[in-house]
């Protein structure tokens, strides 16, 4: 799109910086020793400057927005991408899993340069997003965020698939060599899985306090394919406290949820209403 | 005055070169390090010296003042060991400045071991250098290289693969315990069976920070008598449900003929443990541990050629990082070369400072 050629190449620069990180990070695996001090340095530098220029790209979307970007599938997808990498470098050390951030930097650059190649994405925006309301801004934010938190999830979920597939066919594996054990592994997911239902939650809490009083502002595709992923990753971690779903099951599952996470933002996205102003005041 | 270059030197010999009967000859306890480093402090001309005496290698390097001051080194370790000059000719390496730099440094990285990578070796030379340095052995010669050797050794670790994955049955059993349960301090060990091959797998977990051991055994007798050695708890193996899904790790080496743990057990003990997997190592021959239990979802089976293959593989990828890691230390052989070369030529003599 012609008329964001200072933000896309911003978002470029990002991608490119993720790229850059991921590949670094391979280099490390197919020696097959854990990343250095130096390397670990090089590694969160790179997705720091990348996060930084895309954080960057998208204020500047926002500021011409006057809200958070997220005006069409373009946005949300490089939304979903920094809200991985930003929870990488929050959850990153508190778990301090190894190989973590070459996972975020391959899956950041993977979404941003998606979005950044198909340019029909990015060919139409809407326009007054959130109608001025700043508690619909939160939904949406915060929506989206608990998708960059399903993201890590997901990405946790390849890492311990890849370990216990490497343990159970006895496939000693550069990349298994150098992963976190399955537990560690298993317990991060319970986390990572109930800090994402716990944000999506209150995001949807908010957009409901306003859904209700103008039940109109939203279509039924939208509220149905919402309310489904939400149930979806509340019946998994009910699953997963009773200890009915867990290990590799619990794996599989949340990256197929997150799979089917990702394609609901078609409709999502599709199903908006763009010129609707929504505020209390204005009832 | 001094007219003629010193020389940095290596005399010694190695599994790659001497036969265990040599080694076992050469060896040097306190006493003939000692009595060694007396006659090298009466000889002419010997300025520095330091003994690194491992079960592989036995390892003279000094400094001399000439070629001529030399030549006393063989008789003297002919006289004090009982090693006759024929074996000694045919077991020792006489290596010189650069080539002594070079090998120093290859055996602290563990790359001239019987075992490439190993790690032992380089606290083995490092307690060499500080035996040497404490007695007011060395100088800034041998100072300056044993410092460098470790910094190199460190290096190499650091940037290859050369100490990666373990290498016994015993470790390789740990370290697949790691990549399953993480930190091993609250892993619950069961051996089944007190062989000794069994033991020596719980000194290997227990290095490694495992605190809670079972002993099972056929009778209570032998399992205390185990237990008492390897510091658990000995139980029998009628209670063998109960103790499996109570352990996180298993470790089976019973003679028995047949299996010990049907996958029904693990199957019945698993439903017990919720989410926290099992590690069943199977170390008996035949097996103790039936193979279908490896199909039970979170449960981890490994027999001995499991074990074997990994050990194996690890070894390989270490010879495989070998070329790699000389051709760092061949960079760092050649810059402290450029360094020592001219101090070999200034004049200090151990008998001066002592």
């Amino acid at each position: 799109m012609s008329s964001w050629p200072t933000d896309r190449l911003l978002l470029w620069a990002g991608a490119l910086l993720y790229l850059a990180g991921f590949a670094l990070g391979c280099l490390g695996v197919a020696r097959r020793h854990a990343p250095g001090a130096g390397q670990r340095v090089l590694l969160s530098a790179l997705l720091a400057v990348g996060l930084g220029l895309q954080t960057a790209g998208l204020y500047s979307r926002g500021l011409v927005a006057g809200g958070c970007p997220l005006g069409n599938k373009f946005e949300i997808v490089q939304f979903v991408a920094w809200s991985a990498t930003v929870l990488y470098f929050v959850v990153g050390p508190a778990f301090r899993v190894s190989l973590l951030g070459l996972f975020a930097a391959g899956y950041a650059a993977l979404l941003a340069f998606v979005s950044l190649l198909i340019p029909q994405w990015d060919a139409v925006r809407g326009e007054k997003l959130f109608g001025q309301n700043p508690w619909i801004e939160l939904h949406a934010a915060l929506a989206v965020f608990s998708y960059g938190v399903f993201a890590l999830l997901a990405m946790t979920s390849v890492m311990y698939l890849v370990q216990n597939w490497s343990l159970k066919h006895k496939r000693q594996t550069n990349l298994a060599w150098l992963l976190p054990s399955v537990v560690q592994l298993e317990q991060i997911n319970y986390r990572l899985l109930l800090a994402g239902v716990v944000i999506l939650s209150f995001s949807l809490g908010v957009g409901a306090v306003w859904w209700s009083r103008d039940t109109s502002s939203v279509d039924w595709a939208k509220l149905i394919v919402t309310l489904a992923v939400w149930a979806a990753y509340l019946l998994v971690l009910a699953l997963r406290g009773l200890g009915r779903v867990y290990a590799t099951r619990l794996a599989w599952t949340c990256l197929i949820l997150f799979v089917a996470a990702l394609v609901s933002l078609g409709p999502v996205n599709s199903s908006r209403h763009h010129e609707v102003i929504l505020t209390p005041e204005s009832r | 005055m001094e007219t003629h270059p010193s020389v940095l030197f290596l005399l010694g010999a190695s599994h790659h070169t001497a036969p265990l009967a040599v080694r076992e000859k050469l060896a040097l306890d306190d006493a003939r390090a000692a009595a060694l480093a007396e006659r090298l402090r009466q000889t002419p001309g010997v300025k520095e010296f330091a003994f690194v005496n491992t079960c592989n290698r036995m390892e003279v390097y000094g400094v001399a003042a000439d070629r001529s001051a030399l030549a006393a080194l063989p008789a003297a370790l002919c006289e004090l060991t009982g090693c006759s000059p024929a074996e000694l000719e045919a077991a020792a390496r006489l290596r010189q400045n650069h080539e002594a730099i070079a090998h120093l440094f290859e055996v602290a990285s563990g790359l001239d071991s019987q075992i490439v990578g190993e790690t032992e070796i380089l606290g083995q030379v490092k307690d060499a250098y500080d035996a040497a340095l404490a007695r007011k052995w060395t100088g800034p010669v041998l100072n300056r290289v044993f410092q460098k050797a470790f910094q190199a050794a460190k290096h190499v670790r650091t940037e290859t693969a050369v100490g990666a994955g373990q290498i016994s049955i015993a470790t390789v059993a740990v370290d697949l315990a790691g990549k399953i349960f993480g930190a091993l301090d609250k892993t619950r060990i069961l051996v089944v069976g007190a062989g000794d091959i069994g033991l020596k797998t719980v000194q290997a977990f227990q290095s490694r920070g495992a605190k809670s051991i079972t002993v099972a055994s056929r009778t209570l007798a032998r399992a205390e008598a185990a237990a008492a050695q390897a510091g658990g708890w000995p139980a029998s193996l009628a209670e063998l449900p109960e103790l499996v899904a109570a352990a996180d790790v298993i470790a089976c080496s019973t003679s028995a003929p047949g299996v010990v743990i049907p996958a029904a057990l693990a199957a019945g003990a698993m439903k017990a443990r919720s989410s926290r997997p099992l590690f069943l190592i199977d170390l008996a021959l035949p097996r103790d541990v039936d193979p279908a239990a490896a199909d039970l979802p979170n449960v981890y089976v490994y027999d001995l050629d499991d074990l074997a293959e990994i050990a194996e593989e690890n070894l390989a990828q270490r010879k495989a990082e070998v070329a790699r890691s000389r051709a760092i230390l061949a960079g760092r052989t050649a810059a402290l070369w450029h360094q020592v070369a001219p101090q070999l030529h200034g004049p200090r003599d151990v008998r001066a400072g002592s």
